[in-house]
């Protein structure tokens, strides 16, 4: 357990809930209650059933013959894409929904960049009947417009953020000022790995059945629970943690984490925060974020609307910093080729999040025979506009 | 003795001016803090500008904003106050998120500041344990006040807990809320208030968040010793000629 936070709620050098005193209550509130709540057995029973029935899980490991056959190792897709609403964030949002139920919270609100957490978070409010306000950057809220549709129909407010780069960070700070101004009714659905604690270990947890399952699946098809690689993208790192977090203590399993690089990591648009980044404070913890030598947020840049952020979770960048994960970084070029890879070799059209962890397959060099799964975080029908402009389709 | 101390010692409804440096120009810093002085502020608070300001509302953001596009940065900042003393006597605060701070290094932050001359800090986002366990010992090392805010959900027993750690004052804010809210003094607030003065607690409190006019400010002066003006000064001096500018917004409150 030696990657998992400890009781001051850092991971080594990285974490702490650096959050005004406004926050204070709500935040404290969350951090006494919440692994009372999360391990009682109603709301585990509550929770495993949602995802059995509401969700479909458990999602299907599949062995994908063809990426095998050209990579010459045994290609394990972890099908998240085959999730209700489309990808891993669901986990997290029917977690946290029964959660704030339990903490007596009437009203839901959340930031999305690419839409996909407003859409889960959107579809559990409309399942629950809590009110829901959804904080959407002005640009993503132009780029995602299907998304935001979604969102309107399940019953959701969505606030165009129109501050900063109008994106995801942006949408986060106006997120953390709602509930700054609601603190007594409001729960705030964090949609990733970061904030202040609980909230990197409280949604690892809720994302660590994609691991659990992987385990399990993988020791009936293959006959060992341990394989050689384990390999997802990373935004702020929410399916990448649930991708790695049953799998940390197994020393011999590598974890690999693709970054988006964007245009190149040199370019000046790029979201590759470990290679780009320092330490620092963002959004509640401490983390390694992209920022001037002042110490100002630099806006980062996806094709991947999931993957611009400017940081990554605490977590993260303790598995980074000590060496227990490698960090990569993959170019939107690099991941739209790989996105129309999957689509012809295995027929399943991925996000462009997941297709930076599937570029990176080009990368590795395999002995043959190797075990490695990817997380198929999501599926790529939000993102067909960028793929049919990208290969004039 | 630290200028803050002394003036809670010598003065009562003190008004405190928080404006953001670089703010409407780069070389704007300490002409408003002379004419603030000039026009009568008690005690200023300088804000350094963060691009992810989460507790400020949009006119300071776009204050900070403006500001750090002009090119402001933390060590101009402290460049621009090296003759801060030469002209200006009151208390001065920085105000800021811890970032920038950390970046800059804690130890030589509290140097640059112990150096041109700046009596404390607030850092909103810089958590009670932290400060304690971090920082706490170089602050006091430079003499500086460390101020802390306590909003009506603190529970009294971490309101102690702050004033036992605190040497400058207590910043109250009036509500939950981020920058730039009306103060609404209702039955709620006046409660709130009155149970805090009732705490008898060491340091001296500062209402903030919400006064923009004389009525909110006497207002605040009758449960605490004074009242910090923001967003109310800032959004006064957005433009037309500076110490016009700001003298006529203290007018208002000298009355």
């Amino acid at each position: 357990m030696k990657y998992k936070v400890n009781e001051k709620g850092y991971y080594g050098d990285f974490g702490g809930a650096y959050i005004p005193e406004m926050l204070y209550p709500n935040v404290e509130e969350l951090r006494q209650n919440y692994l009372k709540i999360i391990d009682d057995a109603d709301f585990q029973k509550e929770f495993h059933q949602l995802l059995k029935d509401y969700v479909g899980r458990p999602s299907p490991l599949y062995l994908a013959k063809r990426f095998s056959e050209r990579y010459g190792a045994n290609i394990f897709l972890k099908r998240e894409d085959l999730n209700h609403t489309g990808a891993h964030k669901i986990n997290n949002t029917i977690g946290q929904i029964l959660l704030a139920e339990k903490l007596g919270k009437k009203r839901i609100i959340a930031e999305t960049g690419a839409g996909q957490h407003g859409v889960a978070t959107a579809t559990v409010c409309a399942l629950r009947n809590l009110e829901c306000v959804i904080y959407m950057g002005e640009v993503d809220i132009e780029r995602q417009a299907p998304n935001v549709a979604r969102m309107k129909m399940l019953g959701a407010k969505v606030v165009p953020a129109s501050s900063g780069s109008k994106t995801l960070k942006d949408a986060t700070n106006e997120a953390m000022r709602d509930w700054i101004n609601n603190p007594v009714d409001t729960h705030y659905i964090i949609g990733s790995v970061v904030g202040p604690h609980p909230y990197p270990d409280m949604v690892a947890i809720f994302q660590s059945i994609i691991s659990e399952e992987t385990k399990k699946q993988l020791l009936e098809q293959t006959g060992s629970d341990q394989p050689d690689y384990v390999l997802a993208c990373v935004g702020g790192g929410s399916n990448a943690m649930g991708m790695f977090y049953h799998f940390m203590d197994d020393e011999n399993v590598k974890l690999i984490a693709v970054e988006a690089a964007g245009k190149g990591v040199s370019s000046g648009f790029s979201a590759a925060t470990t290679y780009l980044g320092k330490e620092g404070v963002l959004h509640g913890s401490r983390s390694i974020l992209m920022q001037t030598p002042d110490g100002q947020v630099v806006e980062p840049h996806s094709v991947s609307a999931g993957l611009d952020y400017p940081g990554i979770g605490p977590q993260h960048a303790h598995l980074f910093k000590t060496g227990r994960g490698q960090y990569v970084s993959i170019t939107d070029e690099e991941s739209l080729d790989a996105g129309l890879l999957c689509t012809q070799l295995e027929g399943i059209i991925p996000a462009i999040e997941s297709a930076h962890a599937l570029a990176y397959l080009e990368k590795m060099e395999f002995k043959g025979g190797e075990n490695v799964v990817v997380c198929l975080s999501g599926r790529g029908d939000k993102d067909l506009d960028t793929y049919i402009k990208y290969f004039n389709l | 003795m630290n200028r803050i101390k002394q003036l809670f010692q010598e003065k009562k409804n003190i008004l405190s001016i928080y404006y953001t440096a670089g703010y409407p120009n780069t070389g704007d810093t300490v002409k408003i803090a002379e004419a603030l002085e000039k026009s009568g502020a008690d005690m200023l608070e300088i804000g350094f500008p963060y691009s992810d300001p989460v507790a400020d509302g949009p006119v300071i953001q776009a204050s900070s904003k403006q500001s750090l596009d002009q090119g402001m940065t933390l060590k101009l900042l402290f460049e621009q106050l090296k003759d801060l003393r030469k002209t200006v006597t009151i208390p001065v605060l920085l105000m800021g998120y811890v970032n920038p701070v950390l970046q800059f290094g804690v130890e030589k932050f509290c140097e640059a500041c112990a150096e041109v001359g700046v009596d404390g800090c607030i850092v909103p986002d810089l958590p009670m344990v932290e400060y304690e366990e971090f920082y706490k010992d170089c602050f006091e090392k430079h003499n500086l006040s460390n101020v802390f805010l306590i909003t009506p959900q603190t529970a009294e027993e971490r309101i102690h807990k702050i004033d036992g750690l605190t040497n400058g004052f207590i910043y109250l804010l009036s509500s939950s809320a981020t920058t730039g809210k009306n103060l609404e003094v209702g039955n709620t607030t006046e409660a709130y208030f009155s149970r805090i003065k009732n705490l008898n607690l060491k340091n001296p409190t500062m209402i903030g968040f919400g006064i923009s006019d004389k009525q909110t400010f006497d207002k605040a002066c009758s449960y605490a010793n004074g009242a910090i003006i923001g967003t109310a000064f800032v959004k006064a001096i957005a433009d037309g000629d500076l110490e016009e500018s700001v003298s006529n917004f203290m007018k208002k409150f000298k009355a």
